[in-house]
């Protein structure tokens, strides 16, 4: 954190649609240069808070401060929307060729002519689609013409991205991303996308957000939020797959033992005996046996199981087992072969006791 | 069948002859209709544009009434226009019953709700999110207007192209309104009926064809500016 | 997009003209006569040979609105016509009676009359009286169209029915068009059926028609002209000076000379025959 304002700061700010209440948040900063992902269920209100943030949604109350400064005045509104690029979900272009597509943005700020030519360009260059300067916007695919439509912002101070790459295909999606992970690195523009995928969000943010019914419920960099879900929806939302509810039967020190379905799980942390906590296992921390290791594993939560189901998911496969209490764990394809893992195959599941992460139940938040 | 004929060639020979007569009416229809579609066209546009944009109470209401107003009647806007413009009406003043001006007035009343519906249904049927990232490009409310509209180029100009074909074929309220007056407000409609009723079926149909010359090459002109520049 | 922007000035431009030389520029109030006359008269072709005549010499612009005698007297009611030349005289009396118009004064006759299929179902050829002529027709019960537009022919068709003590009205071979003469004339031809028609609009479609002449030259088949001013005691907003010259002008002699010729050239017979001065009653004797 360097000593400047943040370049972006929300306070108090509500809106209301028709009469229920969609966006509550207190406060929310963002830093020049840096990425915010915004990610949440469908009618979470990240899309609310871009276009509040774009000041095309007036809020109901509250204030939004551009730079420090209060943005609240009718007049700067033009000029402000002018430094502040938003990118909706649908790539909207004119019916027109790509040229005047990027080059209205231009001509509605007064651009001349020739540095029109220039600056659409660039920003086509920039995006790696110059050789699409006379093609019309109506015959271009889906990734070219989300291409074009980020091509519309020249150098904005602030980028606001509404699910970009939702509607692309993997590759597509795959390819737009890294370059335009490139682009914001480089040109270090203070962005705020909102997206359903966490691996974007984990791959693009320097932080995540994650928002539920027009809150956010917590904010902080990937790791944080990822590992240490502040609560039960935070979690599922941030792909824990397994959580468990259970209660607290013993305590040892640092570490204690919850009953989970019957079966005793030990896990780490500050709780009160009979206390009911919800445990959070990240399917990467849960390793899969065939046979029980002669050799004793720090691993503290060991339990036998079937495997009920195997899902591949292009890198590593999802197995899915149920060893008293219902677990999800992730192997490479390369383990699932040496192992020759199967459906309905017995094996032995463990993790361990630090990696589970303990969510107290309706208590207080951290 | 011969008829057909014969007014065919009698059609032939009056534009080839350059007939003074056939041309000043001929004229004088595109004159009354094009000033009557113009006019159409501004205040249809706007309107249907605003109406088609903005939230206001009662905005239901007057989308219906813009759509009846689609299907008006001409001869009985004829018949309002006429009395509104009589001596002893309330805009007798304006001293403009049976001249052109009156018909501009009757055709533009007939014209209007036909671009205005039809502005409102293709200002609508433009994606929702694209107003706002006009909007978000910075642009003022007027930039984005314009801009929206020249998206929707396509459905207006078919608009224009109603409201024109829609007046340059009326008859019934331009006979009212413009009494049909030799070399000043007989258009080629007008003409057509009174020839009709007189028998003459030759010049009839001479006229009949001529008028359908004249639209076929308005809506040429107007299809060109609708369908020209669609990038490869 | 330079080639856009300059189609779209000169349509511009285009319509800036149009516009401009379509706005003919609303002539002093003065300088207007609207002459309210039937659309027989306006197709017999007599007023284009007219008017300009008149509009050269008075300095007036004519506007003629041609309707039934039915319609242009009820313009001279509101005081929206300024002049008629009408021939409807049962009505007109009526009119001048009620103090709506002045001055009426007798112009040209004309006549008419009955014309129907050359088999001729009913047998009237020969019969000198028009009213018997018609009880004819409704004996046979032979098909009869009536204009049935409150025009002077109208009018006069209605007078003779009367006259013949016959009330056609609902029978079935009494059909009404709501047209003018010519239509009406068509129409007639189509369905073979009887009319009563002026001689001048039947002897322009004649070439057109299966019909022939099967009565005419009774007195009461007479249509007589009548020059009419509109009241401007009723209605000051008329342009009573221009009225009156119109009107005088029709009476004029050098008019009247024009009247007596016109036809002659096209048709062989003059359509209309001057009365300026003559009484009515003393018409047809």
């Amino acid at each position: 954190m360097n000593g400047s304002p943040p370049i972006l700061a929300v306070k108090d700010l509500r809106v209301i649609k028709a009469g229920s209440l969609v966006l509550d948040i207190p406060a929310l900063m963002v830093e020049e240069g840096e990425i915010l992902s915004l990610i949440g269920p469908n009618g979470a209100g990240k899309t609310t808070l871009l276009q509040t943030v774009a000041r095309l949604i007036k809020p109901s109350a509250g204030d939004l401060f551009f730079k420090g400064q209060k943005a609240s005045s009718n007049h700067s509104d033009l000029e402000y929307r002018r430094r502040v690029a938003m990118v909706f979900q649908e790539p909207l272009l004119f019916d027109t060729t790509v040229f005047e597509n990027v080059a209205s943005g231009l001509k509605i700020r007064g651009m001349q002519r020739p540095e029109i030519r220039k600056i659409v360009a660039e920003n086509l260059e920039q995006f790696g689609i110059s050789h699409l300067l006379h093609r019309s916007a109506r015959k271009i695919s889906g990734g070219e013409a989300q291409r074009v439509a980020l091509a519309f912002a020249t150098r904005p101070e602030v980028l606001l991205l509404d699910e970009p790459f939702s509607s692309l295909d993997p590759p597509t999606r795959e390819s737009l991303l890294a370059d335009l992970e490139s682009i914001l690195r480089q040109t270090k523009t203070t962005t705020l996308m909102a997206t359903h995928d966490r691996m974007e969000a984990l791959r693009l943010s320097d932080r995540i957000a994650v928002m539920n019914q027009g809150r956010i419920l917590q904010v902080g960099p990937p790791a944080e939020v990822m590992n240490q879900p502040l609560d039960e929806f935070v979690a599922s939302f941030v792909g824990v797959e397994t959580i468990l509810p259970g209660r607290v039967i013993r305590k040892n020190g640092g570490s204690f033992v919850a009953s989970i379905m019957g079966h005793e799980v030990e896990a780490v942390g500050e709780v009160e005996l009979g206390e009911s906590v919800v445990f959070c296992i990240r399917p990467e921390n849960v390793t899969l046996a065939v046979h029980p290791s002669k050799e004793s594993s720090s691993a503290r939560n060991v339990f036998p199981g079937k495997i009920v189901k195997i899902i591949p998911l292009g890198l590593y496969h999802k197995v899915q087992l149920h060893c008293g209490f219902p677990l999800v764990a992730y192997v490479t394809g390369h383990s699932l072969e040496n192992l020759a893992l199967a459906e309905g195959q017995e094996v032995v599941a463990s993790f361990k006791a630090t990696s589970i992460h303990v969510v107290k139940k309706k208590g207080g938040r951290r | 069948m011969d008829l057909i004929l014969e007014g065919i060639l009698k059609a032939f020979h009056l534009l080839i002859t350059f007939d003074p007569e056939v041309m000043g009416i001929t004229l004088l229809s595109l004159q009354v209709s094009g000033t009557a579609t113009f006019i159409s066209l501004l205040i249809g546009i706007s309107i249907g544009t605003i109406v088609a944009l903005a939230e206001f109470p009662g905005r239901r209401f007057v989308v219906s009434l813009i759509n009846t107003g689609m299907g008006l009647p001409p001869v009985v806007v004829g018949l309002f226009v006429t009395i509104f413009l009589w001596r002893n009406g309330p805009l007798g003043f304006l001293g403009i019953l049976y001249t052109p001006a009156a018909m501009i007035l009757a055709q533009a009343v007939i014209a209007t709700p036909i671009v205005m519906g039809i502005t409102l249904a293709a200002i609508q049927a433009l994606p929702k999110n694209l107003r706002l990232q006009i909007l978000a490009l910075g642009a003022t409310r007027l930039q984005m207007v314009w801009i929206l509209i020249k998206e929707a180029k396509l459905p207006l100009l078919a608009g224009v192209m109603a409201g024109f074909g829609g007046v340059i074929s009326e008859v019934g309220a331009s006979i009212m309104v413009g009494g049909n007056i030799k070399g000043y407000s007989r258009v080629l409609t007008t003409a057509t009926v009174m020839e009709t009723s007189r028998g003459n079926f030759d010049i009839a149909i001479a006229l009949g064809i001529i008028l359908l010359l004249l639209a076929y090459f308005i809506n040429l002109i107007l299809t060109q500016i609708q369908q020209r520049e669609r990038p490869r | 997009m330079k080639k856009s922007k300059t189609i779209h000035a000169i349509l511009a431009v285009l319509a800036v003209i149009l516009a401009l030389t379509a706005w003919t520029p609303v002539q002093a109030q003065q300088k207007n006569i609207i002459l309210a006359t039937t659309t027989s008269t306006q197709d017999s072709g007599l007023l284009d040979m007219l008017l300009p005549i008149f509009e050269k010499k008075a300095g007036y612009f004519v506007k003629t609105i041609a309707v039934g005698s039915g319609q242009a007297m009820a313009m001279g009611q509101k005081g929206e016509a300024d002049v008629l030349l009408v021939h409807s005289p049962t009505a007109e009396k009526k009119f001048v009676a009620e103090g709506y118009g002045v001055n009426r004064r007798l112009v040209m006759h004309n006549d008419y009359i009955v014309v129907g299929p050359a088999g001729d179902p009913a047998k009237v050829k020969g019969t000198k009286a028009t009213t018997d002529v018609f009880k004819k027709i409704a004996s046979a019960g032979a098909l009869f169209l009536s204009r049935g537009d409150n025009s002077g022919t109208h009018s006069k068709e209605r007078d003779v029915w009367k006259a013949s003590g016959i009330n056609p009205e609902g029978q079935k071979w009494y059909q009404q068009t709501g047209l003018g003469m010519g239509q009406t004339l068509n129409v007639a031809s189509e369905k073979n059926g009887y009319t009563l028609a002026d001689r001048g609009t039947y002897l322009a479609l004649k070439k057109n028609l299966q019909l022939s002449i099967l009565a005419e030259g009774d007195a009461i088949l007479l249509n007589i002209y009548h020059v009419i001013e509109v009241n401007p005691a009723k209605w000051p907003k008329v342009n009573a000076a221009g009225a009156k010259a119109f009107a005088d002008f029709m009476i004029s002699k050098e008019t009247q000379d024009i009247i007596k010729t016109f036809g002659v050239d096209k048709f062989g017979s003059p359509l209309f025959f001057p009365d300026a001065g003559k009484k009515e009653e003393d018409l047809g004797k």
